[in-house]
């Protein structure tokens, strides 16, 4: 997905992408027990999770609404608001955390007044926070956009973020 | 012609003759004269820009013409993270770290072409202060036994030839043609592994009963939903040696006759999640998977399920619920899994750890295994050795080591001059043991008499300036947001702890806290429906018994002895100290510190939102914590 879009325009490309949607979930309908990697291959297109989508999928895997919603909203991975340009996701392992993960969690609220699972008014950035990315020797560990910052103090996530408009 | 197109097409080994083939083809085909050039491609490395240096080394190579002097490869990870990217020259395995992309053309150069070393790249041993060239005189490594990782460093995971080369799928062969199912069994239990996930179960017992238990359709499936936060081997498997694992799999499998296989991975591993892609497509390919594997009229495959990133998803029966499209909620345990596990089919359940040691276990035999370790735990334990250390890292060692060598002697001791406090082992259902026993044999007995875990294998060190308290309501947090909120015990005991927890690192902690958290405690091991429930408290338990004077400085005091929790320090300059260079006042987001230019300057408390930013900007050390 071309991260320079705005909300509208990815919704204009979901509408018209409805084709390519309904194969995606017509290939699942005899594996309903295989939702969750539907759900999976969805977000990775399209970055979340869309209400109609979670109706067309009730109604073609022939799953009950309120289990299709309980999954999407049980899984740390799925996400129901769309996200912003770049995702950052600040690890809080265990070493991360006695390294000062959270001084990071902090900064991003003071500087863009983001909390965990929001994202800026101008769709900049979206901030997540994982229990562990398995780089623990290198804490802490910040992602943006699947690329890793290790030994991250709160300056040094200044500058790198610098370089994401 | 035609004939030669297709042999090329279809790699697939016909019988165990043709796989020996292939094996020596492979190594016959070395060239032995070659320079071996081996960079870490793991995850850690790539996060301090192994990627980089790999195109670096290929450009340079393919430039200079020199693919025939240089076997070059992108590795699995080689355990050292903290001091990658790491380059490894062979055959005397000389050892380099943190190299760069512009180190890559003195590395050929020098190295390579000259045999001389590159002194600024070598490892510095931080006790001794003296230069180390090669890999095994690294104390990091020549303390370790690394008999699952040692592999990770060798071969190129996304190349199944390469761990052919290196005898792989010889203990599979070795399992379809010399044994039979009740004969691998029993080699497991012989050897006496335990399961390596955290519950430290006998393997063998469990494959017993998979095996005995009834059903035409039996399911084998590997965990490496690796949940514990500080805990990273399972991923550095699967993404440096995932054949080993699935080699295990195929042999578990035969073993108590299952034809289908599921690998539940984190999403949150991306390269794992690619590597062991790759190695079932070659697995495939090669034979080693599918129908009549080898000749031998088994068949099996296997599927690699992504989880959704919800801890409890570790735990069996949750795992389950999520492999079938549900919620990964934990159900009570009235059968075991290897009677009824997915869709109500016996289903044999091990951790990626467990799955490496099978093929070691086949191909050497348990009498051989079961000499390695202690009297109840066997082989060798992966260890993610990590937090305030040294040299910090993935460490295989065999079990009964003390904590003590792995802290000091592997581990390089805690960096700038720092006292040692805690080491917290087994995850979030685990401990944090204190100084007085560090000199504790490590096997999975003798943590849970501490009060402690073997958990996965994290052991994250902890000094002065880490907060016990601090710690206690971080895992509990954690718990509190993980808990997926089906037993009462778990879900509100938790939310009461956490509340409790808040409070006493806020400064508005009583004494009877402590006895409440007690009580709670009490209820969550009781009455918790799962593992995760019923340990929750354990980082409440441990640290409570061993660190109950930064609980009491907490709640009397109103301080926060290792000065972390926000509102009990205060950050100020000693004037003595401060040179008015005004790095501090920039940094601070707040514009909380002012003062004239070359004078000493000063911090107004009021304004002061304690971030920490001009404490770790001084280079002076003008900036105290109080």
């Amino acid at each position: 997905m071309d991260t320079e879009l705005d909300f509208d325009t990815i919704r204009t490309i979901i509408e018209n992408n409805a084709g390519k949607i309904e194969s995606l979930i017509d290939s699942y309908v005899d594996k309903k027990e295989q939702l969750i990697s539907l759900l999976q291959d969805i977000q990775s297109e399209y970055n979340y999770i869309p209400q109609d989508v979670l109706i067309k999928i009730s109604q073609k895997l022939d799953i009950p609404l309120s289990q299709v919603f309980s999954v999407v909203t049980f899984f740390q991975a799925f996400s129901l608001k769309p996200r912003g340009r770049h995702t950052i996701t600040v690890c809080l392992g265990t070493a991360c955390h006695v390294k000062g993960g959270q001084r990071l969690v902090d900064k991003m609220e003071r500087d863009f007044g983001l909390k965990p699972g929001e994202t800026t008014d101008d769709d900049r950035f979206t901030l997540e926070t994982a229990n562990c990315l398995g780089c623990c020797a290198l804490g802490p560990v910040v992602v943006v956009d699947g690329k890793y910052e290790s030994q991250v103090n709160p300056e040094k996530l200044g500058k790198v973020l610098k370089n994401y408009e | 012609m035609v004939e030669q197109v297709r042999k090329l097409l279809d790699k697939k080994l016909k019988n165990t003759g043709e796989l020996e083939k292939l094996r020596q083809a492979v190594l016959d085909k070395r060239d032995t004269s070659r320079i071996t050039v081996s960079v870490c491609g793991g995850t850690g490395c790539r996060a301090s820009g192994a990627e980089a240096v790999v195109e670096a080394f290929a450009e340079e190579i393919e430039k200079r013409e020199l693919q025939v002097k240089i076997d070059f490869k992108e590795t699995g990870c080689h355990g050292f993270c903290e001091r990658g990217p790491i380059v490894v020259i062979g055959p005397k395995k000389i050892f380099y770290q943190h190299v760069q992309p512009e180190d890559v053309q003195e590395i050929i150069n020098e190295t390579v072409l000259q045999g001389k070393v590159v002194k600024r790249l070598l490892y510095i041993d931080p006790a001794t202060s003296e230069e180390i060239t090669y890999e095994s005189d690294v104390p990091f490594y020549n303390k370790q036994t690394r008999l699952i990782l040692g592999a990770n460093g060798e071969i190129d995971p996304t190349d199944i030839e390469q761990y052919i080369a290196a005898g792989g799928y010889s203990a599979l062969s070795k399992a379809l043609f010399q044994l039979n199912p009740d004969k691998i069994v029993n080699e497991i239990t012989s050897a006496g592994l335990r399961g390596r996930g955290g519950g430290g179960f006998p393997t063998g017992r469990k494959w017993q009963s998979c095996r005995t238990a009834k059903g035409d359709v039996k399911y084998v499936l590997c965990n490496a939903d690796e949940g514990d936060p500080g805990a990273y081997q399972d991923r550095s498997i699967l993404e440096g040696n995932p054949h080993s694992v699935i080699e295990g799999m195929i042999i578990g499998a035969y073993a108590i006759g299952a034809s289908q296989g599921f690998i539940y991975v984190r999403n949150e591993y991306p390269l794992a999640v690619e590597h062991a892609r790759i190695a079932l497509e070659q697995a495939i390919d090669y034979g080693f998977l599918g129908e009549n594997i080898l000749d031998s009229g088994f068949n099996f495959k296997i599927t690699i399920n992504k989880g959704g990133g919800a801890f409890v998803c570790g735990e069996s029966s949750a795992l389950i619920a999520s492999l079938e499209g549900k919620i990964g909620e934990p159900k009570s345990k009235y059968t075991h899994m290897s009677e009824k596990g997915l869709w109500e089919r016996p289903s044999l359940l091990n951790n990626v750890k467990t799955w490496a040691n099978v093929p070691l276990i086949i191909n050497k035999g348990a009498d051989w295994y079961s000499k390695i370790g202690t009297a109840g735990s066997k082989g060798t334990m992966i260890f993610s050795l990590v937090g305030k250390i040294n040299n910090s890292g993935l460490v295989e060692v065999p079990m009964g080591i003390t904590l003590r060598e792995m802290i000091y002697d592997i581990g390089g001791g805690i960096p700038n001059g720092k006292k040692f406090k805690a080491v917290q082992t087994g995850g979030p259902s685990g401990g944090c043991i204190p100084e007085q026993f560090l000199d504790t044999h490590v096997d999975f007995d003798e943590l849970t008499k501490i009060g402690s875990m073997m958990g996965s294998g994290g052991m994250i060190v902890m000094d002065e300036d880490t907060c016990m308290v601090d710690v206690a309501r971080y895992f509990i947090n954690f718990l509190k947001g993980e808990s997926c909120g089906k037993c009462v015990p778990c879900r509100e005991g938790l939310a009461k702890m956490s509340d409790i927890l808040d409070r006493i690192t806020h400064g508005e902690g009583k004494p009877e806290d402590l006895d409440t958290m007690m009580d709670l405690a009490e209820i969550l091991s009781a009455g918790a429906l799962c593992a995760l429930g019923r340990t929750a408290a354990n980082p409440v338990i441990s640290t409570l018994k061993y660190f109950k004077d930064e609980y009491m400085a907490h709640i009397n005091d109103k301080k926060c002895p290792a000065g972390v929790c926000r509102e009990l320090i205060q950050y100020s300059i000693d004037p003595e100290k401060c040179t008015g260079c005004g790095v501090c006042a920039r940094a601070c987001s707040m514009n909380a510190i002012s003062g004239e230019k070359k004078e000493p300057h000063v911090i107004n408390q009021n304004m002061c939102i304690k971030c920490g930013v001009c404490y770790d900007s001084c280079k002076f050390g003008a900036i105290t914590k109080q």
